[in-house]
């Protein structure tokens, strides 16, 4: 009974590779058959961001940069703010890095400036937008404060600008100003909050100031303790830093 | 010249939900299945380890786990008056690229759609009188009744966890009392409930509704399912959508069928083989095979006896239109079928803010909530509201991951010192209320090709034509007060209702359910496919995935994809195969 069956398996498998996991006759894909491939300590594991000197951010972009997210996520009675999560960092990486340079996204012309609702239509990506806007802003606040870059602006003054670019009211020459706040504003939040392997959330000061116990694998024993506050301290994926010996 | 490679029995356009179970059933039969895949091999263990997962920068804020706009896109735009420009990266919605598709990284949502969902047409127009001209909502051509079996054979093979409210017509205290009629209960029960979901019970239950927690493709306990694949209780570890679950908790092709598909000899999967288009005789009536690149831009034909397209929703429409495979539909005339009837989801939202209730919400699943099926569907009676549709109103908790879920009050700034204060203050005590509509097809939102930009290979972008109308914005709002009662209920200090006002936006996530375009149907002048997704024109050709919707329901697709995948598996198998030629006469 089953004989007949596994014949007709056999023959119809002629041609197909069994138990093996090889390219294609001279070909750049992949043939997978009659086995779950599995090759011992191989893993899609992260890229871990090191310290060290900044490498996308020229030294004036920096300043510009550290005095921005101050104003976004300041440091105040709550707590270290983006500055002092090294969100300076993790934005520098992040520039310097695919997503900077804009490696996923489609970046072919021609180019519109669209509807609001057809979303981002720059021809600069993140990383050049960063920098001309940079440029822009700071070109903008000479002008205007007798020569002073954002970065030496009082804190009224650089919250009033930042209003303006959020608002779309400052017009920039060579950036979108409302654009590049949106994307400054989501990236600040985006270092502050991510598991410090990226560069930010130094200490995990972002997830200690909302109580988010970070990248933790079983809560199990905490799903039926409803209204309980659990103080779990955070981790990451690298651990917590008392666990590193200095 | 393309290689030309030895034919298969079937060969299946991409690899995901769909064809993993197709690839299962068929080579059931004994036929030869090539599965072509245009990302890579994924597994558990090595790609979705528990050391290295819960990165939501990596996987969600850097789509790492989804298809590349550098690659392929669409353009977007809202009207047919507009010019669309591309989806420069992803927003709204998130494909996938990659062995299990979208199916990795799903929450889990798993519903069934009402008996009446698969008769928008008849059973409105029956109960309300005509439906507005540009309305183009149709019956599916096959019934609830119809596919129960294939909804029950996908949730066990999944280990669904929940609480069935109908069986076999007897309503069940606890479940959803709205639902169709099941043979069976869910293989798994619900999963254990947080303090947020069971806050939103009391205060749903008091003011009149009937809930019953949420159907869940996160394991409420060991689960081995009737192929002998094992699964593993969830964790709650608040990581499903947007990644992919490194504890064998959530179902997936991985996780529920690939262990034993996979060491079939008469299976084979070729990954970073995307498909470009499908190959047919020149008068387009037999699909004979597929065209296929791989990595190197090495061109190959594979020649195949069946032709089933198991690529996501936006994609099997666009590989068809690329392939000159049935009539482009025309928004004008009228006429024509491929690219007809785009549909989605419409989704609100209302934040519930306490001062003294801690509510965890990073300790979650992507399925873990309690649900009302009150305003879903026509559960209710639509008479004098202006509109037809609904949908579910559910408080989930599936995670607290805090660069996405850091909610503040109506009229925060969003950012400084005020912000930083409110964020600081509201995590551990907000409850959100969802709302998660149907969107109803329309004579103007449809797909086609887009007339100037073009992905890598040259090939033209599709082209979607999009936009809410008057029906979703007043089902969604109705949805939204209702939402918002319910949360005032729940006695917080304060609620924020976020009613979905304007236009539709490609840009912030909303839900990865897009619909239609190569629609089933009962009739070749309004269908794409018939009511086996098998394509009208061209017999040998089936057409698997949520594209093949009439329109969206009020819930979350994956169940009735599953389902009709089943269904349409069994048609292949005790049908087409012992007499190959059209199951339905036209």
């Amino acid at each position: 009974m089953t004989d007949s069956k596994l014949n007709r398996r056999q023959i119809l498998s002629v041609g197909v590779l069994v138990g093996s996991t090889v390219a294609l006759d001279g070909a750049h894909a992949r043939s997978i058959s009659g086995e779950v491939p599995w090759q011992p300590a191989q893993a899609d594991a992260p890229t871990i961001v090191t310290p060290g000197p900044l490498q996308f951010f020229s030294p004036a972009e920096k300043d510009f940069i550290d005095a921005a997210i101050s104003r976004l996520i300041p440091k105040d009675d709550l707590g270290p703010g983006a500055k002092e999560a090294d969100v300076t960092v993790f934005l520098d990486r992040q520039m310097a890095g695919p997503y900077g340079k804009g490696a996923h996204w489609y970046m072919q012309g021609p180019w519109k400036k669209g509807e609001k609702t057809q979303g981002y239509q720059s021809r600069l990506s993140p990383a050049e937008m960063y920098r001309a806007a940079i440029k822009a802003i700071d070109a903008h606040c000479k002008e205007k404060f007798a020569g002073k870059p954002f970065a030496q602006l009082d804190q009224g003054q650089q919250d009033q600008l930042l209003h303006g670019l959020e608002k779309g009211e400052i017009e920039l020459k060579g950036a979108d100003g409302k654009t590049f706040f949106k994307l400054l504003l989501q990236n600040t939040v985006e270092g502050f909050f991510s598991d410090p392997i990226h560069g930010g959330n130094r200490d995990m000061v972002g997830w200690k100031l909302i109580g988010f116990p970070g990248a933790r694998y079983d809560y199990r024993p905490y799903v039926k303790m409803h209204g309980k506050k659990l103080n779990l301290p955070p981790v990451g994926i690298k651990g917590r830093p008392d666990w590193t010996p200095s | 010249m393309p290689k030309k490679l030895p034919p298969v029995d079937v060969v299946m356009v991409g690899f995901g939900w769909t064809a993993a179970i197709l690839g299962q059933e068929l080579t059931d039969a004994g036929l030869k299945v090539l599965a072509l895949e245009r990302g890579g091999w994924r597994d558990t263990s090595t790609d979705f380890a528990v050391s290295f997962v819960q990165d939501e920068l990596r996987y969600y804020y850097r789509r790492e786990l989804f298809e590349e706009p550098a690659r392929e896109t669409l353009t977007f735009r809202n009207n047919p008056s507009e010019t669309a420009l591309p989806m420069r990266h992803l927003g709204s919605f998130l494909p996938a690229t990659g062995v299990g598709g979208a199916g990795i990284h799903w929450n889990g949502q798993t519903w069934r759609f009402l008996p009446s969902d698969f008769l928008a047409r008849s059973h409105n127009e029956q109960r309300y009188g005509p439906l507005p001209a540009d309305m183009t909502v149709q019956d599916w051509g096959v019934t609830y009744e119809e596919l129960e079996p294939y909804y029950d054979k996908f949730e066990y093979l999944c280990g669904i966890s929940g609480k069935a409210g109908n069986l076999q017509g007897k309503i069940q205290p606890g479940g959803n009392p709205f639902e169709g009629p099941r043979a069976r209960d869910y293989p798994n029960p619900p999963l254990d409930m947080v303090y947020g979901p069971t806050l939103f019970e009391a205060a749903a239950k008091e003011t009149g509704h009937h809930p019953f927690p949420c159907p869940a493709a996160n394991m409420s306990r060991p689960y081995t399912n009737p192929l002998g694949v094992q699964l593993a209780p969830c964790s709650y570890c608040g990581f499903c959508e947007k990644f992919g679950c490194g504890n064998y908790s959530k179902s997936s092709a991985q996780t529920t069928i690939l262990p034993v598909l996979m060491r079939k000899k008469n299976f084979e999967l070729r990954t970073e083989s995307e498909v470009l288009r499908v190959l047919h005789d020149p008068r387009a009536r037999r699909a004979t095979g597929v065209a296929y690149i791989d990595t190197q831009g090495e061109e190959y034909e594979q020649p195949a006896e069946m032709v089933i397209m198991c690529a996501y929703a936006t994609h099997n429409p666009h590989l068809l239109m690329l392939s000159a495979i049935g009539t482009q539909y025309d928004a004008r005339t009228g006429q024509g079928t491929l690219g007809k009837n785009y549909a989605y989801q419409i989704v609100s939202g209302v934040d519930v803010f306490f001062d003294d209730k801690i509510l965890n919400p990073f300790v979650g699943a992507g399925a873990l909530g309690i649900g009302i099926d009150n305003y879903n569907g026509d559960n209710f009676d639509h008479s004098g509201l202006g509109f037809i549709g609904g949908g579910y109103i559910a408080c989930w908790d599936t995670n607290g991951r805090p660069i996405g879920f850091h909610p503040t009050p109506k009229g925060t700034p969003k950012w400084g010192s005020e912000w930083k204060k409110a964020v600081a203050k509201n995590y551990l005590t907000t409850a959100t209320i969802s709302t998660h509509g149907s969107v109803m097809s329309h004579r103007n939102n449809y797909l086609d090709l887009d007339p100037t930009y073009r992905d890598i290979h040259g090939r033209p972008l599709m082209r979607m034509t999009f936009d809410y109308t008057d029906n979703e914005h007043k089902m969604s709002d109705y949805l939204t007060d209702r939402a918002a009662e319910i949360g005032k209920a729940m006695k917080p200090r304060e609620i924020h209702a976020k009613k979905r006002k304007g236009h539709y936006d490609i840009v912030p996530y909303q839900t990865t359910h897009n619909t239609g375009g190569t629609i089933m149907g009962a009739d070749p002048k309004t269908s794409v496919v018939n009511r086996y997704l098998q394509h009208w024109d061209v017999d040998n050709l089936f057409v698997m995935g949520a594209c093949v919707f009439p329109q969206n329901a009020g819930y979350n697709p994956t169940g009735t994809v599953g389902a009709l995948t089943y269904w349409a598996a069994e048609a292949i198998k005790t049908k087409y195969l012992k007499n190959p030629g059209p199951l339905v006469q036209a």
